[in-house]
């Protein structure tokens, strides 16, 4: 019981960590499994949804500029497609990636200038920043909203895959992009709307985010980013399910591991995960095999 | 060897000559805080990490991201190995003057950088380098986040001075020191790629199944590039610290690696005169010439431009690199190099026309 007691605030703060890294990681699955590629920019996107929230909180009322951060970071998630990754569509897969890369320092940059350079603070939002106490741990009430929110857009966005025309398309899509495209499935509209859905996703977990850690600077969503894709990658690139089981092991894993002390590498014991799981499991755990032919 | 090549040969040792004599003289007529030593010191630093980083990307085809703590790795064994003795108390002061009480010579210390970076890839290589092209990538991306922990880590702090910064360690005074060291480099790596095992590398490049049909060993090739990349990496690493003359880990982030990617991929991915050019180019837009965007005081005739403050600089720079990465995909050089004897034939060609 007293193991428990002292490592219950880890073991609740991962959780609801977890769930804000599955809702970026989302966004990087499902662009892998279309595209194949490594959407660098997706930490940054977060980023951006949050910066958004501060600026727009500063002459707007809170429940008309949180909605209308989402809205526009979903706008900024399909002009990063058009800009950056479109025109790349037929290069190898390198350049495209490089593109993510540079989108990134982009945004990065855009943000630095745009803030001056100063940490800027999230605001507080009434009834999920507020403090509650659970089995004797006091902790923020956005630590148990997180993982209701999150299971509930899975389920909302699992029933869009399986249920609509587009999320039929996107399945036809990632299964082989050339047949689909001769099937007569739009490919731009299929990409685009994947963007549209994980930058939206993105913006929600950056809204739970950073309602618990406030700080915000330009490079706050390199970290996250990262740690979502290896969250993808250990549940199975390309994978759903796969991509939300992983980041909940990895928030409670790397929570766990703060409180044990060993904040030092809490960041990188993520990698080593990651490492381990390349090692044994290439495919991640609900991941389809390739198999590669000449 | 045929003559347009011996020509060639002798006009890249007469350029390099020029070069360092350039150097020499303005060394002697600008003052020493001049920018343009800066620019010189460090895109000399960034050419050599650039190189070593294509010679992975682009003439083995391993894409790695890992340089960051490779470089990592040669800063602190040449920070930790060259501290005087007499300094080691004043820099190792929360660990009691640390546990290394030696100091090694500067060029030993160098090649030793070079050394614990390839050693570390080496071992690093043995289980990521089967994985395939973006795997591979954040693996390597991963293991450089891993390096920076482990040496911010305070357990080990009598070694590497836990997150505080290393520092008195001898440094250089003149930018010929790091043109020559990035000059040897640059010129082993460019023999190595002239060889069989170059021809290999570039085989795997190409097609790692047809290379295997052709007998090359494809693991043992592709650890010997990543380890020769790795080692060149911590030298530069070295460089970097001596221009710096501080050494901390939380430094040498993954945007350290992203920036020298970009470098190689604005030379031109396989062009090793490409990556050399582009590192300058790169140095001097980021560190110098933009300056000018972050002065807030600019104005056009009576107009304010109030667009311009501290970080335009770095909207512009970045956007001009979205730029040459969308418009511009083969970079500078493309995958061919710069030769005297080339542009001769191009001119001769011209002329030929012109009558």
């Amino acid at each position: 019981m007293g193991f428990f007691q002292t490592n219950l605030p880890y073991l609740l703060a991962g959780i609801s960590t977890g769930g804000q890294y599955a809702l970026i990681a989302i966004g990087y699955t499902m662009v892998y499994g279309i595209l194949r590629l490594i959407n660098f920019a997706h930490g940054d996107v977060f980023m951006c949804a949050a910066l958004m929230v501060i600026y727009s909180a500063s002459f707007l009322p809170l429940y008309i500029s949180v909605p209308l951060a989402i809205i526009a970071t979903a706008l900024l998630g399909f002009a990063i497609e058009r800009v950056a990754y479109k025109p790349l569509r037929t290069a190898p897969r390198m350049s495209a990636m490089i593109s993510a890369i540079g989108m990134s320092y982009l945004l990065q940059n855009l943000a630095l200038y745009v803030t001056g350079g100063l940490t800027k603070y999230y605001p507080p939002i009434p009834y999920i920043s507020d403090s509650i106490e659970i089995f004797g741990a006091m902790t923020k009430r956005v630590t148990v909203i997180t993982p209701i929110v999150t299971v509930v857009l899975i389920f909302a966005l699992v029933s869009i895959i399986k249920y609509t025309k587009i999320g039929i398309a996107m399945r036809a899509v990632s299964r082989d992009f050339e047949t689909a495209q001769l099937m007569g499935v739009r490919i731009n509209s299929v990409i685009s709307a994947t963007f549209v859905i994980g930058s939206l996703l993105a913006a929600v977990g950056s809204t739970l985010f950073f309602s618990n850690y406030t700080g915000v600077t330009p490079t706050v969503g390199g970290m996250p980013g990262l740690k979502a894709f290896v969250a993808a990658v250990f549940g199975g690139i390309g994978s759903i399910p796969g991509a939300v089981i992983g980041a909940f092991i990895i928030g409670i894993c790397e929570n766990l591991i703060k409180g044990l002390g060993w904040t030092t590498f809490s960041d990188a014991f993520t990698f080593v995960l990651l490492i381990i799981v390349l090692m044994f499991m290439p495919t991640g755990l609900f991941g389809e095999k390739t198999i590669d032919r000449v | 060897m045929d003559s347009n090549k011996k020509r060639d040969l002798a006009a890249s040792v007469i350029l390099i000559a020029l070069l360092f004599l350039i150097i020499t003289v303005l060394e002697q007529l600008l003052p020493k805080t001049s920018m343009i030593f800066t620019v010189l010191k460090k895109g000399s630093i960034y050419a050599l990490v650039a190189v070593s980083m294509n010679l992975l990307n682009g003439f083995t085809g391993l894409f790695s991201l890992g340089q960051a703590g490779f470089m990592l790795l040669g800063a602190y064994t040449y920070g930790i190995l060259t501290i005087p003795v007499s300094a080691r108390a004043a820099v190792y002061q929360y660990y009691n003057g640390g546990i290394v009480q030696f100091a090694l010579p500067v060029f030993a210390a160098i090649l030793l950088a070079g050394v614990v970076a390839a050693f570390f890839a080496y071992l690093i290589g043995l289980p990521v380098l089967h994985l395939k092209s973006d795997y591979l990538a954040i693996a390597t991306l991963g293991f450089a986040e891993i390096i920076r922990a482990i040496f911010q880590w305070d357990k080990i702090g009598a070694l590497t001075n836990g997150s505080n910064l290393l520092r008195k360690f001898p440094i250089f005074h003149s930018t010929l020191f790091p043109f020559a060291v990035s000059a040897v480099c640059i010129g082993i790596i460019v023999l190595l790629i002239n060889s069989t095992y170059g021809r290999a590398f570039k085989a795997i490049r190409d097609d790692e199944v047809a290379a295997e049909a052709m007998g090359i060993n494809l693991a043992h090739h592709k650890r010997l590039a990543f380890t020769i990349s790795s080692f060149f990496a911590g030298i530069s690493g070295a460089l970097l610290a001596m221009f710096q003359t501080t050494v901390q880990a939380s430094q040498f982030k993954s945007a350290m690696t992203y920036e020298i990617l970009l470098i190689v991929v604005i030379g031109g991915v396989g062009s090793i005169t490409g990556s050399c050019i582009s590192s300058f180019l790169f140095v001097a837009c980021s560190e110098w010439w933009l300056r000018f965007l972050d002065n807030s005081d600019t104005f056009i005739g009576s107009i304010h431009l109030s667009m311009l403050r501290p970080g335009f600089r770095k909207v512009v720079f970045s956007v001009v690199i979205m730029a040459i990465v969308l418009l511009y995909q083969k970079g500078i050089m493309g995958d061919k190099e710069f030769s005297i004897s080339k542009i001769r034939e191009k001119l001769k060609k011209k002329k030929a026309e012109d009558e």
